[in-house]
């Protein structure tokens, strides 16, 4: 039987981003409908390394990333369970002293954001952290990062959204949207469903560049696929999250023993499809035995464990790995939420937030102007 | 395709797959023969370790011994031929490879045609109990006494159904264990009922029927139609509780518990190479779709043996040989019509018989799914219980295998749901009230078995 919604706001994409927007939007009365193609939090947000940091990020991202700081601070009254998050501290190494360099000058740089980092030497680090390597020279710790469990955190986001009055429509992919005299339509043809709203927000992640095509207009997102492992479930050892300055390889330990890490990248899955974006992603033999030799250099003690599973995920880029947040230059009523580069679990609670503000006031509290897709053209 | 295609690769050294490897080289091919264990024979005619002491084939593998003698022997003739690995493990295919780990070393092997002849393990339904020390599945109660010459126990009780319960109760009497009780969830009628598709097969009917006798003849309690209700002890299994088919409660004291009802194929290898698969409702599997020649939905790719459908160790060879002769003929070689048509009046009947044997022992699937209790401990990997399950089906409402195994990690441990798989599907069907084939099929990660992260690659020095 075929339906018509029509609602205040439409979303698009049941991700972490959509979950929290159609949460804060519910919660200040809005009348919200979210499409989500598959599951909400089946795609990047419900695989990846469950990374809660905000250590690292670029300095115009930090007023983003305290905002969500906050957020997941209060995480059960938000969502209603705590999704395994703790602030076990994110810890990044340098390899060498040049690397050490790098994070002194970035504590530097970024003093006046209020992330508490405390810089190692070797000899610190040695002393706090015994199970690390000789590899690290030193370190910089962020004490309130931490981690939590995606597969749990995200689709709860939907849920509570649900809770909170939002309509979500699962197993609805958006298969046309159009501009129409007073805001869009969105159809999904496997649902026979047709949605009207004076606003969308596209929260579609990778696939975020086709919806916005749909509607002419351009953006610059790629897709690529992090690549992850997992232990079976090992004496507790590692209490911190680890990053390294450089990249390479980054790893957590879960509460049940099992040691998460990730570095490197997937390949499409399915390899043979031609879709500029594909629907998922798998993991790649090099990067995989590079990825596990890398984390045994980290961590002599892991040699011996054994991983149980890999897995990949499909993620938004942009070229300059920040991403897009905010109103549409083009088409009055569309917003924009894609293109979080890696790095857009721990924020996506206030990138939701930040989204019912723009909808809300049509200004958001927090600063974002440099996110906007104009600094592509 | 290049000109001179690459050795055709072989997975499993089971009785398919040495049948598929031997038809190869006799052939002329020079094919390469992968298998995690360290000699050959597959599960059936599994080799205890090298070494002193051996028992006679006979002793090891009774009616079956002179087949065992020739799989292990087969390959001998074709030693400069075959290039036979043995404790090389699969742990990946991807885009025309494969990964083998073999001694700590990682390398990946490239293939144009490929025959997956990887075998089954036991199917698991927990009951009350059964991860108590002291309770086994079949398959790892015949290996105890195999492989390693002991039993699971001096007492023991067998439970589930199939027709291993009968094969292995009988290796375990005739090994002198006091089997206590051989207790079958499906209802003798069922055997009578499906008679004329047994009878596709006298020989191995009577075989069957062989066992079945003997054990009556020895004073082993044999029970059909039974439900399990639990196995209890302190710190080791001590006795089974269930219920006969009239639905009085009965206790059977024992030291050793082997579970296990019927096989389940090892399908990860062929689901990752992206072989097309269905529903098989007489399995109750996902299968890998094939021609009755075992040609897979990808070219250059072909299935044999368990792997592809539980069809028993006779038929393995025969899938074997006939998926061998099939690659052969693909490749454009000139093979034996005749012979082919005898293999395929040979594979007939074992489809005929299999077809009866599983609706003779069908998994008590409904029965199980509607009375397994909360507290029930479903997947010993990650300790999730059936309540854990429904929970999750409660709160998330998961149609697929793949969600509920994200939400609730059940299939996410060591095993990666080759123990808790079945049971799993079962549940979840059972709470929505659909076919088991409505909720997907768990997808296969690699790696399919665990790795050590200390792993280097081949050619590292
Ligand atoms: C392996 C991996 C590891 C990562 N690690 C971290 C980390 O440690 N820390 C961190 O902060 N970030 C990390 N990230 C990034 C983070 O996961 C993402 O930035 C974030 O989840 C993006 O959320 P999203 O809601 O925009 O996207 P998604 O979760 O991808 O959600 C988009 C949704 O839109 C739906 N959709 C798309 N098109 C349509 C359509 N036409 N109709 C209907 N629905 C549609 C999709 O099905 C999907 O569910 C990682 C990402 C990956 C893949
Ligand atoms: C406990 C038990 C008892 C049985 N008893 C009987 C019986 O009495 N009569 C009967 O007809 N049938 C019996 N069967 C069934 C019989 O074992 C099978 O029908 C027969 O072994 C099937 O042969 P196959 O070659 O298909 O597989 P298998 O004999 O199982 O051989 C498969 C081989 O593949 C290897 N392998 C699998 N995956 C990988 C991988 N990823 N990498 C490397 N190697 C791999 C395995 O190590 C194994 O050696 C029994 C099965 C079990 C489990």
């Amino acid at each position: 039987m075929s339906r018509l919604i029509e609602a205040d706001v439409a979303i698009v994409g049941g991700g972490i981003v959509g979950g929290s927007a159609a949460l804060f939007l519910a919660r200040a009365g809005k009348k919200v409908v979210l499409l989500e193609r598959d599951r909400c939090g089946s795609r990047a947000s419900g695989v990846n390394y469950g990374g809660v940091r905000r250590q690292g990020r670029a300095p115009q991202q930090l007023p983003l990333a305290q905002r969500s700081h906050a957020l997941w601070g209060q995480l059960p009254d938000l969502i209603g369970e705590d999704g395994e998050y703790v602030r076990s501290g994110h810890l990044k190494l340098a390899r060498s002293p040049q690397d050490m360099a790098v994070l002194e000058a970035y504590a530097a740089q970024v003093a006046d954001y209020g992330l508490g980092l405390q810089l190692l030497s070797a000899h610190e680090l040695r002393q706090m952290f015994p199970m690390i390597g000789d590899k690290a020279v030193g370190g910089s710790l962020c004490p309130e990062d931490g981690h939590a469990n995606p597969r749990l955190v995200s689709p709860a986001f939907s849920r509570a959204a649900t809770a909170a009055g939002a309509t979500i429509i699962e197993g609805a992919p958006v298969s046309e949207v159009e501009q129409t005299s007073s805001g869009f339509r969105l159809r999904s043809v496997a649902q026979d469903l047709t949605v009207t709203a004076p606003v969308l927000l596209n929260c579609a992640g990778a696939w975020s560049g086709a919806l916005a095509a749909r509607l002419g207009e351009t953006l610059p997102i790629s897709a690529a696929h992090p690549l992850m492992a997992v232990t079976e479930p090992l004496p507790a050892f590692l209490p911190v999250s680890i990053g390294v300055e450089g990249g390479g390889v980054y790893g957590r330990q879960v509460t049940r023993g099992n040691f998460i890490f990730g570095g490197g990248r997937g390949i499409p899955h399915p390899v043979s499809g031609n879709a500029p974006v594909p629907d998922f992603a798998r993991p790649e033999r090099g990067a995989l035995v590079n990825l596990l030799q890398q984390a045994a250099e980290l961590f002599p003690d892991l040699a011996g464990a054994t991983i149980i599973r890999s897995w990949s995920g499909v993620e938004a880029y942009t070229p300059d790995h920040e991403p897009i947040i905010g109103p549409s230059s083009t088409i009055p009523g569309l917003f924009h939420a894609c293109g979080f580069s890696g790095a857009g679990f721990q924020t996506g609670p206030a990138v939701g937030a930040v989204l019912a503000d723009l909808v809300m006031s049509g200004q958001s509290v927090t600063p974002i102007a440099a996110f906007s897709a104009d600094r592509f053209r | 395709m290049s000109q001179s295609p690459l050795p055709p690769v072989v997975i499993g050294a089971g009785p398919a797959g040495i049948r598929a490897a031997v038809t190869l080289a006799r052939h002329g091919l020079s094919p390469i023969l992968l298998d995690e264990s360290p000699r050959p024979g597959g599960q059936i005619y599994r080799q205890p370790p090298a070494g002193p002491g051996q028992r006679s084939a006979s002793e090891l593998y009774g009616f079956e011994a002179a087949k065992a003698t020739a799989i292990h022997q087969a390959l001998a003739p074709y030693a400069d031929r075959i290039d036979y690995r043995p404790d090389t493990l699969v742990w990946n295919v991807e885009r025309g490879a494969l990964d083998l780990l073999s001694n700590g070393r990682t390398a990946t092997l490239a293939y144009h045609s490929l025959i997956f002849a990887t075998g089954a393990t036991d199917r698991v339904l927990p009951m009350p109990g059964w991860t108590m020390p002291g309770v086994f599945t079949l398959g790892g109660a015949q290996i105890a006494l195999k492989a390693q010459g002991c039993g699971i126990g001096s007492t023991v009780v067998f439970l589930g159904t199939g027709p291993l319960l009968y094969l292995i109760a009988y290796q375990y009497a005739k090994a002198g264990a006091t089997v206590a009780a051989v207790l079958d969830t499906s209802a003798f009628g069922l055997r009578i009922k499906h008679l004329p598709g047994l009878l596709a097969l006298p020989k191995v009917l009577a075989k069957g029927l062989y066992y079945t006798a003997w054990l009556k003849a020895y004073g082993v309690p044999v029970y059909t139609g039974i439900t399990p209700v639990r196995a209890e002890g302190n710190e080791r299994v001590a006795s089974v509780i269930w219920q006969d088919s009239a639905g009085r409660q009965q206790h059977t004291a024992c030291d050793g518990l082997g579970i296990g009802y019927g096989l389940r194929p090892e399908t990860q290898l062929a689901d990752m190479a992206g072989c097309a698969f269905s529903f098989n409702p007489l399995d109750r599997a996902w299968l890998p779709d094939r021609d009755s020649a075992g040609r897979s939905s990808l070219a250059g790719v072909y299935l044999a043996g368990d792997g592809a459908g539980i069809t028993g160790a006779d038929a393995a060879e025969v899938g074997g040989e006939r998926a061998a002769l099939a690659l052969l003929q693909d490749q454009g070689a000139t093979i034996d019509p005749s012979r082919v048509a005898v293999l395929e009046k040979r594979m007939a009947a074992f489809v005929r018989f299999r077809t009866a044997l599983l609706q003779a022992f069908p998994l008590p699937a409904a029965r199980w799914a509607e009375t397994v209790s909360d507290d029930l401990v479903l997947c010993r990997c990650e300790e999730i219980t059936a309540g854990d399950l429904r929970a999750t089906v409660r709160k998330d409402q998961p149609r697929d295998l793949n969600r509920l195994k994200a939400l609730s990690r059940i299939g996410m441990g060591r095993c990666q749901g080759r123990m808790c798989g079945a049971a799993a599907a079962e549940l979840l069907a059972h709470q929505h009230g659909c076919a088991v084939n409505d909720i997907a099929r768990i997808r296969p990660q690699t790696p399919i078995k665990p790795i050590p992260i200390g792993v280097t690659p081949e050619n590292t020095p």
